[in-house]
């Protein structure tokens, strides 16, 4: 849920603080200190450590750990698994942000609050209530053992688990957004004969890619992540239904440390991508809102002004 | 074109927008909607434009009825209150926005759009994006951006209001000529009566969900209908009872009325003649730049006048003669305006 948080405005004010204001620099240390050194154990020690330990024998090794035959099957899978939820999920998210936003409706507060499920139910309990459902001894299974469909501890399990626990991002995202900015321009567009398919695509849309990409980062760092879930539903079958969370603690539980940090690190490394580009995504809608804002400046040139 | 309205209702959850609103645009070109905030003109420029349903009532643009017409199909242009422009587009392509759905050629597209460039003044900043341009820019940008697919009426939703108060004088005569050059039918809604009053062909009074007068602005300022229209055009001072005033005592007994500073007189003994002209004590002068505005206390009334600046200045506590040359009688929910008889047998005499 990092996505609520981040959009910090550009620091310095806190140093531009005139001294009498500010709190005595034995305090300001103790909380620089306090912060870093939690930070340090709890964030950057671990990290530090998966990397050490997946080369600690080597980068040959390292390399064959992460191109064996089982591990390449696992990042495949998470890969797709990936490329089917995110996706679906985007779509479902503007769907829902465009109806919460434009629309009254009976039941928009309703949901409202069943978008947020998944963040507050348990991963572990997602990933149970697909194997209640389809599972063997479940509701559906019967039904679906009799047409030979298999849903549980294959593809479509680990699909409807992962679609389950990111269903909230991209919608969460989007939904602030586009309540901020209202109506008006989509009627406008109306107005001047553009029909709604026009008007999603050359007027919605391009208001909200911010915010459709920043949810999809989101989206695709925890679909990639998702361990609870999916391991619940997934079965963890060797070279079929295990994603890299889960071969990550197969290989660990084998004892097979370095192959395990090495699929690990992988992991982390896909964490640091998304950290990076989210904040380079960041640091360009500031670096165009500063140039709006330079824009304005023209104005003030009485020579512009009608 | 001709806009009719028939009887049209519009509610909103517990609230009444419009409780039956009729009304007949006529040939008149520019037609101002004005009324207090919250009164339904908003919502009613929005059933035009298709924008809102009404919940009863026609349409008529033309006498042909638009009820189901959805507003892309209407042949409108709409100016929003907060312009609306399209925030990730420049000028240009804001402007270009509904030719490029008419699907026309870009060098017809081009043209039209440098013509309205031209038109609006705004030459020189087609690249420039709404967040750098000001007040008065967006709304000529939104205001061609319009005009660009040639509609047959042009609605305007409040569009002065964001404006600061200088600029929005220029902006008035600016859109009147516009108007006039392009010669479209225009709808525009305003809270402002100056406003109305300078810009419009025909103002229609808009309250609490119906419509209280429809006239020209010189006709309702004169005639107003109602007690509404008398209080809510120019300035006003009611009085409970005229059976006591000189040149209106034969009207009878127990009317209330409505009195305009402009159609008062106040002066010095010898200055009116008395024998149409109450007497009264002065309770208040103030200056208000090009006149002194009076208070005078006659018998259990405040009347309120006007005296020119080189005339005679007056003092709080002197007594003054009062010449009420016209008044706005009203009976319930009718308003009328009478002439003081006095003064008029004077007159013929």
């Amino acid at each position: 849920m990092a996505g609520y948080v981040t959009h910090l405005p550009s620091s310095a004010d806190a140093a531009e603080r005139p001294a009498h204001l500010n709190e005595s620099s034995a305090v300001r240390r103790l909380l620089i200190g306090i912060a870093l050194l939690f930070v340090g154990l709890v964030l950057v020690l671990p990290l530090l450590t998966v990397i050490v330990e997946a080369l600690e024998r080597g980068f040959k090794v390292y390399l064959a750990s992460i191109t064996e035959k089982d591990a390449r099957s696992a990042i495949r899978l998470t890969l797709l698994v990936a490329a089917i939820s995110v996706p679906l999920n985007t779509i479902f998210g503007i769907c829902a942000a465009w109806a919460i936003a434009k629309f009254n409706f009976r039941g928009k507060n309703l949901l409202i609050t069943l978008i947020d499920l998944p963040f507050s139910v348990s991963p572990v309990i997602a990933g149970l209530i697909f194997v209640l459902l389809f599972g063997a001894q479940g509701w559906l299974g019967p039904w679906l053992q009799a047409h030979d469909i298999k849903i549980v501890f294959a593809l479509p399990g680990i699909v409807l688990a992962t679609l389950f626990v990111t269903f909230p991002f991209v919608a969460r995202e989007l939904i602030p957004v586009m309540q901020a900015q209202g109506n008006e321009e989509e009627e406008a567009a109306a107005t001047m004969g553009a029909g709604g398919w026009r008007i999603f695509w050359k007027i919605t849309v391009p208001n909200v890619k911010w915010g459709i990409l920043y949810g999809v980062i989101l989206c695709n760092a925890r679909a990639m992540g998702e361990f609870g879930a999916v391991s619940v539903v997934s079965g963890h079958i060797r070279g079929q239904t295990n994603t890299m969370p889960l071969h990550v603690e197969i290989l660990y539980n084998e004892y097979q440390f370095t192959a395990a940090f090495a699929v690990a690190s992988l992991l982390a490394l896909l964490a640091l991508i998304t950290l990076a580009v989210k904040s380079f995504m960041e640091w360009k809608q500031r670096s165009a809102a500063a140039a709006a804002e330079q824009g304005g400046v023209h104005l003030a040139h009485p020579g512009t002004e009608h | 074109m001709r806009i009719q309205a028939r009887n049209i209702k519009k509610r909103f959850g517990h609230f009444q927008a419009l409780d039956g609103v009729s009304f007949d645009s006529g040939d008149n070109r520019l037609i101002g909607l004005l009324g207090p905030s919250g009164g339904g003109k908003t919502t009613l420029l929005r059933i035009l434009a298709g924008l809102e349903t009404p919940d009863e009532g026609d349409i008529l643009f033309d006498g042909r009825r638009v009820n189901d017409v959805p507003p892309q199909k209407r042949e409108i242009g709409f100016v929003f209150q907060s312009y609306a422009l399209f925030r990730h587009m420049s000028v240009f392509d804001n402007i270009a926005f509904g030719l490029t759905v008419q699907k026309r050629s870009k060098a017809e597209i081009r043209e039209r759009v440098e013509y309205l460039l031209d038109l609006t003044g705004l030459k020189g900043l087609e690249k420039r994006l709404p967040h750098q341009l000001s007040g008065g820019q967006k709304q000529r940008v939104a205001f061609a951006r319009a005009l660009a697919p040639e509609p047959k009426l042009l609605l305007l939703d409040e569009p002065f209001a964001a404006i600061d108060a200088k600029v929005r004088k220029e902006l008035r005569k600016w859109l009147k000529a516009m108007i006039n050059e392009v010669g479209i039918t225009t709808i525009f809604v305003t809270h402002d009566q100056e406003e109305a009053v300078e810009v419009a062909d025909e103002i229609i009074i808009v309250s609490q969900g119906h419509i209280e007068q429809q006239g020209t602005p010189i006709d309702i300022y004169l005639r107003p209908r109602t007690p509404f229209v008398a209080s809510f055009m120019g300035e006003t001072h009611f009085i409970a009872d005229i059976s006591g005033l000189k040149g209106f005592a034969q009207l009878g007994r127990g009317f209330k009325a409505a009195i305009r500073p402009e159609f008062v007189e106040i002066g010095k003994k010898g200055e009116l003649p008395v024998q149409v002209a109450e007497t009264g004590v002065v309770r208040q002068v103030v200056f208000r730049g090009k006149d002194w505005h009076v208070e005078v206390q006659v018998g259990e009334n405040l009347i309120a006048g006007y005296r020119p600046v080189d005339a005679d200045p007056l003092k709080p506590g002197e007594e003054v003669l009062v010449l009420i040359r016209k008044l706005h009688v009203i009976d319930e929910n009718r308003c009328a305006t009478v002439d003081n008889l006095g003064l008029v047998a004077m007159n013929a005499v």
